[in-house]
């Protein structure tokens, strides 16, 4: 990926605060990231990092209120869509951005077709006729590896496995040609074969057609496989991010230590569970004037209960561009 | 599908016979002569004969097959000859009134329109107004329409309805004098004139018994809804770009229906039910006050038959009910 290469997506400052009864819950802290033409992001962290409302966030997708996005830019092709008046930020979401969710028994309607659905943003965005949007749409679905694409398109979402569902829910998303496509843990309510195959037709789609991708996951295993960078959040930041073989081969934060510790091989195999690590996540109450994994870290030290850590180029390579790390700490060359 | 109705149909048949059993021998069982409404200076004989002459006297074992017979094969027979012009009756005894003389099924035929006018558009009236209330509240939850509408179902559903219409008599009939509190079953919407007459007559005891079934179909309707746009394909719908519009009224609506309609046919009977009530107090000669002057002159044929038929209403709603939540939710199959 050459380095020049202008960023699809360009994240900068976002910040995103639920505000319920009174009390403010900080879940996403000044977050920024960049994504390059047919690159592929891994997001790690642990359950309530952040990792979903920040990719919500982007896109206008929370419910507000309760959740406000209170700064930031959202560059898509040089443009912040977070300027755009609520319709034409809509014709973002499925057309420009496509978003693959959790759970795909319960992320399609029920009482549509299938064809119906993957029609939909076809018809909206595309303004596609009838018959295009249903030629498409069965395109797509032979894309994604359904067969019988004519015959499963009159089919209701109960019809297909969740492994076919979740292939709908791809084909669904990548209906309008995306320049981005955010996969929200797309494969951890799937078993372990098909978590597989899905993983495989990603790799594939994303040769065929070249978008770039946000790969949620808390699975290290997934993102070896996958990635080309990872950035791992922890409590609504950004702790560390680099290049997929640098993260994995020198890995400077404290809580991307623990997660490796979990992870026998770095060969894409699957490694079973995160291990657990001691202590709870952090209360996101306020913004954070110290470092949220402070309890939790072995090496923590006077300063990292004074300051909140920021993002560090640990190379010569712009920030966020090369191995950068949010933490006080410098390891010595034998920790290493 | 066709095989589940048919299936349904036939278990319908000893579920109602044994329905109309129960019945018969409950309004039996009650007290009460139908000589009661006889003059005291009809001497006992004659009183003996005219309990003869309608079978009164008869076991009522021999009363419910008697009656079963006509219920079930002579009735029908006569629809079918006045439809045809057959004569497969053959002049047989039908299910006749002990009050008037008359045959059931005509005091039926003749009461049923007023019945189906006031309180069939009530529900309907009820329905309409219940659906949209309903969507908007769930969809701006805590609002203040939210509240006034928690509000006003929750005055609404501990009001008896016989208090509401009293109440809107008062107000708008008494006080106002805007409209009449008496429903006149004798006029004929011939013209203009005579059709704004009919409307006027109709408004109170359609808006008490409308404003009865508003509230609760509405407060389905909300809690639908709640539960629907909380789901995950609602987020999907919104990841896919589509309008507000789109996600509410299709995806959401779709889905809320489907328990909606249920109740909202199973409700169709009980309008039988809100007929007696609204039907004596704005004075309504439609079915509810038939049943109600049957009971106190312990016309039981009268009483039995009309019960018996809010029975198969119900059991025929029922099915009804199943039938369209076959149709409106693809994952029920019925085979
Ligand atoms: N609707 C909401 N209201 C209040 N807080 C929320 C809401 N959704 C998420 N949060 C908070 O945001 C934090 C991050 O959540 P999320 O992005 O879903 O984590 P994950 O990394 O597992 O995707 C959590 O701590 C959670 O408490
Ligand atoms: S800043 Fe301090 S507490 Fe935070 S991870 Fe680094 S060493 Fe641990
Ligand atoms: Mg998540």
């Amino acid at each position: 990926m050459p380095d020049g290469a202008q960023a699809v997506l360009d994240v900068r400052g976002l910040e995103t605060v639920f505000c319920t009864r009174g009390a403010e819950i900080h879940a996403v802290n000044k977050v920024s990231f960049h994504l390059k033409p047919g690159e592929l992001l891994g997001v790690v962290g642990e359950s309530g990092s952040g990792k979903s409302v920040t990719m919500m966030s982007l896109i206008g997708l929370l419910p507000s209120p309760p959740a406000e996005v209170r700064s930031g830019e959202v560059l898509l092709g040089g443009k912040d869509i977070l300027k755009l008046s609520p319709t034409e930020l809509r014709h973002v979401r499925g057309a420009r951005v496509g978003f693959v969710f959790q759970d795909p028994m319960t992320s399609l309607n029920p009482v549509f077709t299938v064809g119906d659905q993957i029609m939909e943003p076809l018809r909206s965005h595309m303004r596609m006729s009838k018959a295009e949007a249903r030629r498409r749409a069965a395109e797509l679905l032979t894309l994604v590896g359904i067969p019988d694409a004519d015959k499963r398109l009159k089919n209701y979402p109960h019809q297909f496995s969740g492994g076919m569902r979740q292939r709908v829910m791809i084909a669904m998303a990548l209906a309008c040609d995306p320049e981005v496509l955010i996969a929200d843990e797309p494969t951890t309510a799937l078993d372990v074969t098909i978590q597989a195959q899905i993983i495989e037709l990603v790799k594939e789609l994303r040769q065929k057609l070249g978008m770039a991708i946000v790969w949620i996951t808390h699975d290290l295993g997934v993102v070896a496989g996958i990635a080309d960078r990872v950035m791992v959040m922890y409590g609504g930041q950004v702790v560390e991010q680099a290049p997929v073989k640098e993260l994995f081969g020198n890995p400077r934060h404290p809580y991307t230590r623990a997660l490796l510790k979990a992870v026998p091989a770095l060969s894409g195999e699957r490694a079973g569970r995160l291990q657990v690590i001691e202590g709870q996540p952090p209360m996101l109450g306020s913004a954070p004037t110290s470092c949220p994994f402070r309890s939790r870290c072995t090496h923590a030290f006077d300063r990292c209960g004074k300051e909140n850590p920021a993002r560090r180029a640990l190379d010569d390579k712009p920030l966020d561009h090369g191995h950068d790390v949010a933490c006080h700490w410098n390891p010595e060359p034998a920790d290493a | 599908m066709l095989t589940f109705v048919i299936r349904r149909l036939l278990l319908a048949i000893p579920t109602l016979l044994l329905i109309s059993l129960v019945i018969f021998l409950l309004v039996d069982l009650a007290p009460g002569s139908p000589m009661s409404e006889i003059p005291r200076t009809v001497p006992p004989e004659v009183r003996e004969r005219m309990m003869q002459a309608m079978g009164a006297n008869e076991p009522v074992v021999v009363r419910y097959l008697l009656w079963l017979r006509q219920f079930f094969l002579v009735e029908p027979a006569y629809v079918i000859d006045s439809l045809m012009g057959t004569n497969l009756a053959g002049g047989a005894q039908r299910v006749l009134s002990w009050q008037s003389r008359m045959p059931v099924f005509d005091i039926i035929a003749q009461r049923l329109p007023q019945t189906l006018t006031v309180i069939g558009s009530a529900y309907l009236v009820g329905v309409l107004i219940a659906l949209p209330i309903g969507i908007y509240s769930a969809y701006r939850q805590y609002s203040w329409f939210d509240q006034l509408g928690t509000f006003v179902t929750m005055v609404g559903s501990s009001v008896p309805t016989f208090f509401t219409g009293v109440l809107l008599i008062i107000v708008f009939s008494v006080n106002l004098g805007w409209f009449p509190s008496i429903y006149d079953t004798t006029l004929e919407v011939t013209d203009w004139a005579s059709f704004k007459m009919q409307i006027m007559q109709m408004a109170l005891p359609v808006t008490m018994l409308a404003l009865h079934n508003a509230t609760e179909i509405s407060r389905y309707m909300r809690s639908s809804m709640l539960e629907n746009l909380g789901q995950d394909y609602v987020r999907t719908a919104r990841a896919k770009g589509m309008s507000e519009r789109v996600v509410v009224l299709k995806h959401v609506l779709r889905n809320s229906l489907i328990p909606v309609v249920t109740v909202i046919a199973l409700g169709i009977p009980t309008i039988f039910g809100g007929a007696i009530i609204a039907e004596q107090v704005f004075k309504v000669n439609g079915l509810g006050t038939a049943l109600i002057g049957a009971i106190n002159a312990s016309d039981l044929p009268t009483v039995q038959t009309l019960t018996f038929i809010f029975a198969v209403l119900i059991v025929f709603f029922n099915l009804v009910a199943d039938i369209l939540y076959g149709i409106l939710d693809p994952r029920i199959r019925y085979d």
